[in-house]
């Protein structure tokens, strides 16, 4: 059901109070934008030779990370994948030090010791993304049982991992650690169908990934991941879930237009399959919506558009423009 | 103040109960370590003065419960996670190797990693291959990791209420063989501090290094070779890393002589760091022979008795090394 919904040019929303909250909805469209606007800017840096390293876009994926994260309490945990950028602007790391991160400068969010794969923002309650496939999910459930531990109520932790690491073995124990003890975690699978370049038709034989929650005496929520609003409210209601019943795992169907990294040739897919998704991208979809329900005009649209690039020259001239680590400095923090 | 026998066991059970009474953020966790006390027997009664919150039985699930302490140790509370053999650690490696060790610093230091995590190490017990290694040397490698293997009762409660209040993730290799051994404990509050090695026996010929198992089966031979006119001096250096280095150095230029003991295989294990310690060092050139090293042989411990023997360091090997250039 949900796969039919995919190619849709617009989205949907069933609690149409949400529609009343315009700043919600600008919130909403802006991080879309940010983090669109922020992941091509990363590519064009990164092909002109001023990035060190790799990176991993997640062109296309916006409104999982943004619905996901916005739809979280600024106290939530989080715990992010290697294709994290989306996610940790939806909670709301700024973006001058994860594009400082980037360009490996010492003003960057992890002083420059970790970079794309590596943002962390602990005062928003982001524990770091990890360049490990499925290796958060037990951290998240450890951050989880802090919650339980000390008592604090109206928190959850949330592990994203996408279908790739839902084949891992630390999901799947994680799983099962978090339901039998009932620990507040909000597992967030984020099915774009590519690990890397292995469809998800050649990892998993029960493709309806779903179904792996009732093996943990789980509840699933399902939604559209290219429906910014679908994948707010669908959040919402599996964080709800987690308050009040326990772990659930959340699935956002979406895609990956980007390449996997700096070394993708695109082998594995066409051009016309990646064009029918850009065409229902995440950003354009919910601008769609937003102007054909009259929520916002097109000069709003256009000013979000205007103010997101902005910020954006302004994180690339904040990076570009830090000091470098000193190499003095490069054995602190090995040990606390 | 006052101190009674009590066996390597309970010393680090005491060390466990002090700092769980002290801080109510330490914890514990692990596989059978509640009702059924641990698979040595180390947290008996635990689970009745501390409770299932406290001292919490995980499923066989390595990974994920050495990540929740990952994950609980960053967001405020400081794990003591048991792994029921050392040899397991090899089940959840990425949760220590990469995530453990580097968490901190990847971050750019914003974050700390309170861990402790206690397993039994190495031989003897007849248990065959995947339940009797000594893999000390693997963790000393790896930036970011402490690594602490004491070698009595005193040393095993000092050392593990440090490990607990360190900031860092900390491996604590308890030796099985030694859990029953008694030593004198005091009964009040004392620690000590890691990274920093204790000179078990005095002497002026020769320097036996060594630490865990070993420590105590190198003071018998050095009694021993004390009624041959001998004198040999045994240091143990209790914390691996970080590594007392000035301990060692102190010892080689008294002594001029050394031998390197440990149970694991000697062909890459942490003997050849101290050797190469020494080689880096000053004490070089007070090095009077080569430095010996006794070690496990470059072989998995076999199930039969006499191969396991056979394979694992004996009081026999040390004394032969020391003899070799005493």
């Amino acid at each position: 059901m949900v796969k039919d919904l995919l190619f849709s040019h617009s989205c949907v929303c069933k609690d149409r109070s949400l529609l009343s909250d315009k700043a919600l909805l600008r919130k909403m469209l802006e991080n879309l934008m940010i983090v669109r606007k922020f992941e091509e800017k990363v590519f064009e840096l990164f092909g002109k030779g001023l990035i060190h390293g790799t990176i991993h876009l997640g062109i296309g994926e916006e409104a999982t990370g943004v619905g996901t994260a916005m739809a979280l309490s600024p106290d939530d945990f989080m715990l992010v994948t290697h294709r994290g950028h989306g996610q940790v602007i939806g909670k709301g790391c700024g973006i001058n030090g994860m594009m400082a991160e980037i360009l490996a400068k010492r003003t960057g969010v992890c002083h420059g010791r970790g970079g794309s794969m590596h943002i962390a923002d602990f005062d928003k309650g982001i524990l770091g993304a990890n360049g490990i496939v499925g290796a958060n999910a037990p951290i998240a459930c450890g951050a989880a049982m802090t919650l339980k531990l000390k008592g604090i109520k109206n928190r959850v932790s949330v592990a994203f991992f996408g279908d790739g690491a839902s084949n891992q073995g630390a999901v799947h124990e994680s799983m099962n650690f978090a339901s039998v003890k009932n620990l507040p975690v909000m597992f967030c699978l984020i099915n774009n169908t590519y690990g890397m370049s292995t469809h998800i038709s050649n990892a998993v034989k029960e493709t309806d990934l779903a179904k792996r929650a009732a093996g943990y005496g789980m509840k699933s929520f399902e939604c559209d991941g290219n429906d910014v609003l679908a994948v707010y409210e669908t959040a919402g209601k599996a964080r709800a879930h987690v308050l009040g019943n326990g772990p659930c795992l959340l699935v956002e169907h979406t895609y990956r237009t980007s390449g996997h990294s700096k070394s993708d040739g695109n082998l594995y897919r066409t051009k016309e399959e990646i064009a029918g998704w850009e065409a229902v991208n995440p950003v354009a979809r919910f601008s769609n919506f937003l102007l054909e329900n009259k929520l916002f005009t097109r000069e709003e649209i256009d000013a979000a558009d205007n103010h997101t690039a902005d910020s954006i020259d302004k994180a690339v001239e904040y990076g570009l423009s830090s000091p470098d680590p000193s190499p003095d400095e490069v054995l602190n923090n090995v040990f606390a | 103040m006052p101190e009674r026998e009590i066996t390597y066991a309970n010393a680090i059970k005491e060390a466990m109960c002090e700092e769980m009474r002290r801080d109510p953020d330490v914890y514990f966790m692990g596989e059978d370590i509640g009702v059924y006390r641990g698979a040595f027997g180390v947290s008996a009664g635990m689970l009745d003065e501390f409770g299932p919150d406290r001292v919490i039985d995980t499923p066989i699930s390595e990974t994920a419960f050495v990540g929740a302490g990952v994950g609980s140790a960053i967001t405020g509370t400081r794990p003591i996670v048991e792994l029921m053999f050392s040899d397991f650690m090899a089940v959840c490696y990425d949760q220590i190797i990469n995530q453990a060790a580097k968490t901190r610093y990847m971050c750019g230091g914003k974050v700390k990693v309170p861990m402790v995590i206690r397993t039994p190490s190495g031989g003897g017990t007849g248990v065959a291959a995947q339940h009797s290694q000594s893999l000390e040397q693997m963790y000393c490698h790896v930036p970011g990791l402490k690594v602490v293997a004491p070698s009595t009762p005193y040393d095993a409660k000092g050392l593990l209420k440090s490990a607990v209040r360190d900031d860092n993730c900390v491996i604590f290799l308890e030796q099985k063989l030694l859990y029953h051994s008694k030593g004198m404990v005091p009964e009040g509050e004392y620690t000590i501090p890691l990274g920093a090695a204790d000179v078990k026996r005095d002497g002026s010929d020769l320097s036996v290094i060594t630490y865990g198992r070993t420590v105590q089966m190198s003071i018998s031979v050095a009694d021993r070779l004390a009624g041959e006119g001998a004198s040999v001096e045994v240091l143990d250096l209790r914390t691996l890393s970080p590594l007392d280095e000035a301990s060692i150095i102190k010892s080689v230029r008294k002594t001029g002589k050394v031998v390197i003991v440990h149970e694991a295989v000697k062909f890459g294990g942490f003997g050849g760091e101290i050797a190469g310690v020494i080689a880096d060092s000053e004490a070089f050139r007070c090095l009077d022979a080569p430095i010996k090293r006794v070690g496990a042989l470059y072989s998995p411990i076999p199930f039969n008795p006499i191969l396991e023997k056979t394979v694992l360091p004996s009081e026999d090997r040390i004394e032969k090394a020391i003899r070799e250039i005493l």
